[in-house]
């Protein structure tokens, strides 16, 4: 298992991806203007994006720039718009002393952990042995197929489940989004 | 030969201490829900590369269902910033002591 082993193309793909992340989650935590940041943070999901095509999880891949990069980084950059917060924050006011060094090193210790654990076991959960060795995991439309064999048959029931989240989270939002009316208007609608 | 998953799940863990190190420091809410995003984010990425690791759809089903209540959590959220926007006109959490004893 040397480094000069593994195919020169995907050694590339992988450093492209980690730097359109790492750099795309610094912005979000660093840029002062929430603009900013949403954008910063459209990088980081197209990085994420990028490492799902590179392990033939080309579905995945276009959902996640369909409804991340599309849909939900739109959605944060309406609401920035929408109550006219896109001023810059003032980072360095630190109402809690010590948070930022406490903050540092419980992320810190999270991701020495994960690190560790994952090293202790192998870099693998579950049997080695008993899988088909990436054979299921084919490439293009067999992806596709696979996946929506197993969220139509094994995971049927979870499927269901989101629709009724869905439906939920709609009339949740439209709930909490709406102006709330005022007693006067509605004296004045009876009065019409 | 494709890299080792190592270097993936080394990446996402990174990245979810990134996530998590902005969630704990940000005052804005807004920029806490994208941190959020952040560290689901990278609990997708785990998720894909074991599901290619162990030649198992299963990771990749978790990570569509983990998209879709990603997408419901942003909507209702982002409602409730607006909500507690009209109230006080500021997005930032460190207003928000109503219930503090």
């Amino acid at each position: 298992m040397i480094a000069g082993a593994y195919a020169l193309a995907s050694v590339l793909v992988f450093v492209t991806a980690a730097l359109l992340i790492l750099v795309g989650a610094i912005g979000v935590i660093a840029l002062k203007n929430p603009v900013h940041s949403a954008l910063s943070l459209i990088m980081t999901l197209f990085g994420v994006a990028i490492a799902f095509v590179a392990q033939s999880a080309d579905f995945l891949a276009a959902v996640q720039i369909i409804v991340y990069a599309g849909a939900i980084v739109v959605l944060f950059l309406f609401v920035i718009m929408f109550l006219g917060v896109d001023r810059k924050e003032h980072v360095h006011v630190e109402p809690l002393v010590g948070q930022r060094a406490f903050a540092a090193v419980g992320s810190a210790i999270t991701v020495g952990g994960l690190v560790v654990l994952m090293a202790r076991s192998h870099w693998v959960t579950g049997a080695m042995s008993v899988s088909t060795k990436g054979a299921t995991l084919a490439t293009g439309q067999a992806n596709v197929k696979q996946l929506g064999t197993a969220v139509f048959t094994t995971y049927l029931f979870a499927f269901e489940a989101t629709a009724a989240l869905l439906v939920i989270a709609v009339v949740g939002a439209v709930v909490l989004a709406r102006r709330e009316r005022s007693v006067d208007d509605e004296e004045v609608e009876v009065d019409a | 030969m494709n890299v080792p998953a190592a270097w993936y799940l080394i990446l996402a863990a990174v990245l979810f201490g990134v996530g998590a190190y902005g969630l704990l420091t940000r005052r804005s809410a807004l920029i806490m829900f994208m941190c959020i995003e952040l560290m689901l984010n990278a609990v997708n990425l785990t998720f894909v590369t074991f599901s290619r690791t162990l030649g198992d759809i299963g990771g990749q089903a978790s990570v569509f269902f983990v998209m879709v209540v990603a997408a419901a959590e942003v909507t209702v959220g982002l409602g409730i910033v607006v909500a507690v926007f009209r109230r006080r006109s500021s997005t930032s959490v460190d207003e928000l002591s109503e219930l503090k004893g």
